[in-house]
């Protein structure tokens, strides 16, 4: 494999950066996942926008822009930092997929809290696309026409006033008694983090990185 | 409508009750008088006539009794199981038809279990049954339904062999198969003491799929056992060579998924008849039922599993069903399900109680009995730990140890057993009786005692609750987004999971099931975002009304010509602008149905005025929105469509959206407006509130959405001017040349006037629900005055009806 020397060599660094945000995988799911790196980027260093647009099964994901515009936010890179990418590397890959990973059963409940903080942050960052700590009316709008555009039944009209009907029960839950005058700016985090607490982030988000033969793709249903 | 689900029920139960007695007590006697008639009996006594009938009536009615009374019982039921306590009632009634007659006259035959009280029990189940938590851990399901169930029939049927062998419990005549096959009966788990504690508790809805698939699958799985079991005793020991034994398994799994496969042909049968019972609606609950007992027996005849057809049956085709049939119809199935269900459960239990009384069937062998107990318990736990510990290494989440337990602990065995035991043939197994009074009392011990404390032990092991929370459209949303993410995630990693699976089936769902199942008006609504939407926008506008109720205003009540407009309006396909102004008065007369509700408005509005509006709201919400239900009585048989729900939510709907067009109105005098907003015309600020409303309102009644008139709608959304709220549009009512007295101009500025800052307006969004909080402040801060000006021009066209008028 072209890059294979590259990647043993940067094994270590990779492991780090996955020790760094919890992301307990073993080495043979770091491999797993770098061949699929390779095999998207076509054996280079980076992946680009195009390449990940170019997977077929994407296609019918009615949200796929959002996707692959989270891939290269470098919010979600774990270090503090705005602003996007044009390419990234397999560790800032890594650090995509690390929002991912399953939680340990063995975590305690601080891990937890941490693990599902970063989840929640995540997904507010699909919406929050100018990255100023909150989800305007507009960005959710966007966001929810997109989503509900595969489905015939709904249209742009409508999706527009399900959003807005969201965003307004937002509102009504976050700020009770809101003066009428009152301006209600958008989701911020903690609302966000709040109203979403019935949904189980920590287990639900996740997915096994394990069995990926990118070559032959079994065609299996892990049992569960 | 209920009713008519109520009347089949008994119907059904009668019939089949008349098998339990005519076994017993042989051919009713039809007797015939008039052979050698003195004179003309005015009245005769004709007991044998009815007997047989009579009997099953009144012994379902005893158990109903039985129920009522154990049901208003809180503090006993909150501690006892309810299936523990039919067993009891059962004894009790048992006893005393033992002091009586000193025979057992009574007990549940296999034939009347098998064929009438077990179907619907079970179609409820797969009915009710929650498909995508069902499929999501169908993988767990299946291996402990399947293995786990094969795991308990042979363990206990060979450690009883071994028992017997080291000389455990005396002298008996059992071989290795007749053990095997008693293991297999005994390895029937039954739901429903387990549901009930569930139910009660909430557990988590992982633990809650996990028993009730397994010990539904389980139940199917557990007649295929036995069947097999059955014919190798029939076939007897020496006959059995590998063959027989290849053959025996290949015809378990031939059963099992040629059963459920009869189930999903049937499942989708159903759902295709739905599609076209549109003028048959009256009948149309009955074709589930007919078409469900129908998989049951088509499995049976051909030999297959009849529990997981019917169970499959009940799963495929409830999405269908209740897509395609009208909401009354599916409420009407709901409703006859569960009582199908609920009827037969008691009377199951009840009859298992009775069927203690016996003394032929008490055979006592303490050996027997107690070994018997203690493996049924041990082997279980060992099973349900050891499969878990397999399953939790490919499992996302890992089944917790406490679940387990639960899960161990919860294998309840129930009737299924029972009625397998009292089908096994004497002749070819000697020890029949011991072996039904062992399976009584397995099921008695577990139902009773592990049923009363499995309630404590959950409570005790604080078993993971689960999170009962209120369905937000933002949760929904993020839901739904967050699935795709999930689906995207995975198919950029390359792995082929569970998301992978499910956006695929349902990309093919979505595209070729609901397509050729559903009905094309059905399709449409079907997506539960829309759904979500469309309940809250219902919320609100009830909230509203009965925000006005509360209050003790009856504004709203008064104004009833509102509804004629809006009547119309809805009705009517294209959204005819013009109409929906309130000023106008042409074309109202098409729908004359208002006005006979006006009158019954009418008549109440006057009871409560003399009622001093103290018990107002009271009062209202009991009549509003009934009247015509009450008032009038239908005697077809075919017809049930008087004031169906789907009016009075129109109602509702379209007098909230006229109020709270008053209220804008109303509210708004004499405000100057903001500049950006002037260019809007006063009629589309009038329509805007309204269109959204009646546009989701439209939307789901399915066909009249499309013929809507779209062009409106995009006007409202006028590039750069962002989003107006409607509560705060600026006003230039020719209401504004109605001379308002200052003071009432500034009691409303002070406290309910509204000035938006720029930004607010600009953004705020404009959706019904925004004016959940609105709207009723204005109402209520508004004063009687403004509103009568404002009915004096509306009470003009109001006698386009004559009702009206008079």
């Amino acid at each position: 494999m072209y890059n294979y020397k590259h990647y043993c060599k940067n094994l270590h660094k990779y492991i780090h950066i996955v020790d760094v945000c919890f992301f307990t995988v073993s080495q043979e799911q770091i491999k797993n996942l770098y061949q699929r790196f390779q095999q998207l980027s076509g054996n280079h260093e980076k992946i680009s926008r195009d390449d990940l647009e170019r997977i077929p099964a994407l296609n019918n994901n009615p949200i796929r822009k959002q996707i692959i515009t989270a891939f290269f936010d470098k919010r979600n890179q774990h270090q503090n930092d705005v602003g996007s990418l044009d390419e990234i590397g397999f560790e800032q890959f890594l650090m995509v997929m690390s929002h991912f990973r399953p939680v340990n059963s063995t975590a305690t409940e601080e891990e937890k809290v941490t693990v599902r903080k970063q989840k929640l942050r995540f997904l507010f960052n699909m919406h929050d696309t100018d990255n100023d700590g909150i989800i305007t009316l507009d960005e959710y709008r966007t966001v929810v026409e997109e989503l509900l555009s595969q489905s015939g039944a709904i249209e742009t009209e409508v999706a527009r006033s399900i959003a807005d009907a969201a965003m307004l029960e937002v509102a009504s839950t976050n700020v009770p008694h809101m003066a009428p005058d009152d301006f209600y700016e958008g989701i911020t985090f903690e609302h966000f983090e709040q109203i979403l607490k019935g949904i189980e982030m920590e287990s639900r988000m996740s997915i096994r990185f394990l069995d990926m033969n990118t070559a032959t793709m079994r065609c299996g249903k892990l049992s569960s | 409508m209920l009713r008519c689900g109520y009347a089949l029920f008994w119907l059904l139960e009668s019939v089949l009750l008349i098998c339990v007695v005519s076994s017993v007590k042989g051919e009713a006697v039809v007797t015939r008088e008039g052979s050698n008639i003195t004179g003309i009996p005015i009245i005769s006594f004709k007991w044998h006539h009815v007997e047989t009938p009579y009997l099953v009536a009144f012994w379902v009615l005893v158990s109903f009794l039985g129920k009522l009374v154990i049901e208003a019982n809180h503090h006993v039921t909150s501690v006892i199981p309810e299936s523990a306590l039919l067993i009891c009632f059962g004894f009790i009634l048992g006893g005393m038809i033992w002091a009586a007659d000193k025979v057992q006259t009574f007990r549940l035959t296999p034939t009347v279990f098998f064929f009438y009280l077990l179907p619907q029990v079970i179609l409820d189940a797969g009915y009710h049954m929650p498909n995508k938590l069902f499929f999501t851990n169908l993988g767990g399901i299946l291996v402990h339904a399947v293995i786990g169930t094969c795991w308990n029939a042979a363990s206990l049927g060979l450690s009883l062999w071994g028992c017997q062998m080291g000389g455990a419990m005396g002298d008996l005549d059992i071989g290795l198969l007749q053990y095997l096959l008693f293991g297999s009966l005994m390895a029937a788990v039954d739901p429903v003491a387990v549901i009930a504690v569930f139910e009660q508790v909430h557990v988590n809805d992982v633990l809650f799929i996990m028993v009730f698939g397994e010990s539904l699958l389980n139940d199917g799985v557990t007649v295929v056992l036995f069947n097999v079991f059955d014919a190798f005793v029939s076939l007897g020991g020496p006959k059995i060579d590998a063959a027989e034994i290849i053959k025996g398994i290949v015809s378990f799994f031939v059963v099992a998924f040629g059963g459920s496969l009869v189930g999903l042909v049937f499942g989708l049968l159903i759902s295709l008849l739905t599609r076209c019972t549109k003028n048959i609606q009256i009948i149309e609950p009955g074709f589930i039922f007919v078409l469900g007992y129908l998989s049951y027996l088509t499995a049976e005849m051909l030999s297959l599993s009849a529990i997981l057809s019917i169970v499959f049956c009940g799963m495929c085709c409830q999405k269908y069903i209740n897509a395609n049939m009208d909401e009354n119809s599916v409420q009407t199935v709901r409703y006859a399900m569960k009582a199908f269900a609920n009827g037969s459960e008691t009377i199951i239990f009840v009859f298992l109680g009775i069927s203690a009384i016996d003394k032929v069937i008490w055979v006592w062998n303490t050996g027997f009995i107690l070994l018997t107990l203690l493996f049924v318990l041990v082997y279980r736990f060992i099973g349900v730990f050891f499969l878990t510990w397999i399953l939790n290494r490919y499992r996302l989440v890992p089944l917790e140890f406490v679940d387990q337990v639960i899960m161990s602990y919860g294998g309840l065995r129930g009737a299924v057993a029972y009625g397998l035991a009292v089908m096994l043939d004497e002749n070819k197994i000697k020890e029949k009786n011991l072996m039904v009074c062992t399976t009584l009392i397995v099921v008695y011990f577990t139902v009773i005692l592990q049923g009363i404390t499995m309630k404590p032990l959950v409570m005790w092991l604080k078993v993971k609750r689960a999170a009962v929370t209120e369905v937000s459209l933002l949760e929904k949303l993020t839901n739904k987004m967050f699935n795709h993410t999930l689906v995207a995630i995975e198919d950029i990693s390359g792995q082929i999971g569970h998301n992978y699976m499910r956006s695929k089936w349902k990309y093919f769902e979505e595209n070729w099931m609901s397509w050729i199942l559903m009905k094309p008006s059905a399709r449409k609504k079907q997506d539960q975002v829309f759904d979500v939407f469309h309940q809250l926008n219902l919320k609100d506008a009830m909230e509203y009304v009965t925000e006005g109720e509360r209050r003790g205003s009856l504004e709203f009540v008064r104004n009833e010509n509102s509804i004629i407009d809006f009547k119309k309006k809805s009705e009517s396909e294209s959204f005819d602008i013009n109409n929906a102004n309130m000023s106008n008065d042409h074309g109202a007369i098409r729908d004359p149905i208002p006005s006979v509700s006006l009158e019954m408005h009418e008549q109440i509005m006057k009871a409560v005025r003399e009622a001093e509006a103290i018990n107002a709201h009271h009062l209202l919400d009991q009549h509003l929105y009934k009247s015509r239900k009450q008032h009038r009585h239908r005697f077809s048989r075919s017809h049930f469509d008087i004031n169906r729900d789907e009016k009075e939510v129109q109602e509702i709907f379209q007098r909230t959206m006229r109020n709270r067009m008053k209220s804008f109105t109303s509210a708004k005098m004499g405000v100057k407006p903001p500049k950006t907003i002037v260019k809007h015309t006063q009629k589309e600020q009038q329509q805007k509130p309204m269109k959204i409303l009646s546009r989701s309102f439209l939307g789901s009644e399915g066909d009249s959405a499309s013929g809507y008139d779209q062009s409106y709608m995009r006007a409202t959304y006028r590039a750069g001017a962002g989003i107006e709220n409607p509560a705060f549009m600026p006003d230039l009512d020719p209401m504004d040349l109605l001379q308002i007295p200052p003071w009432l101009g500034e009691s409303e500025l002070d406290s309910s006037m509204v000035a938006l800052s720029h930004r607010a307006q600009v953004d705020l969004p404009r959706t019904p629900s925004n004016l959940r909080r609105l709207a009723p402040l204005r109402i209520s801060t508004r004063s009687t005055a403004s509103f009568t000006l404002e009915n004096i021009p509306d009470t003009q066209h109001a006698c386009v009806f004559p009702q009206n008028c008079n």
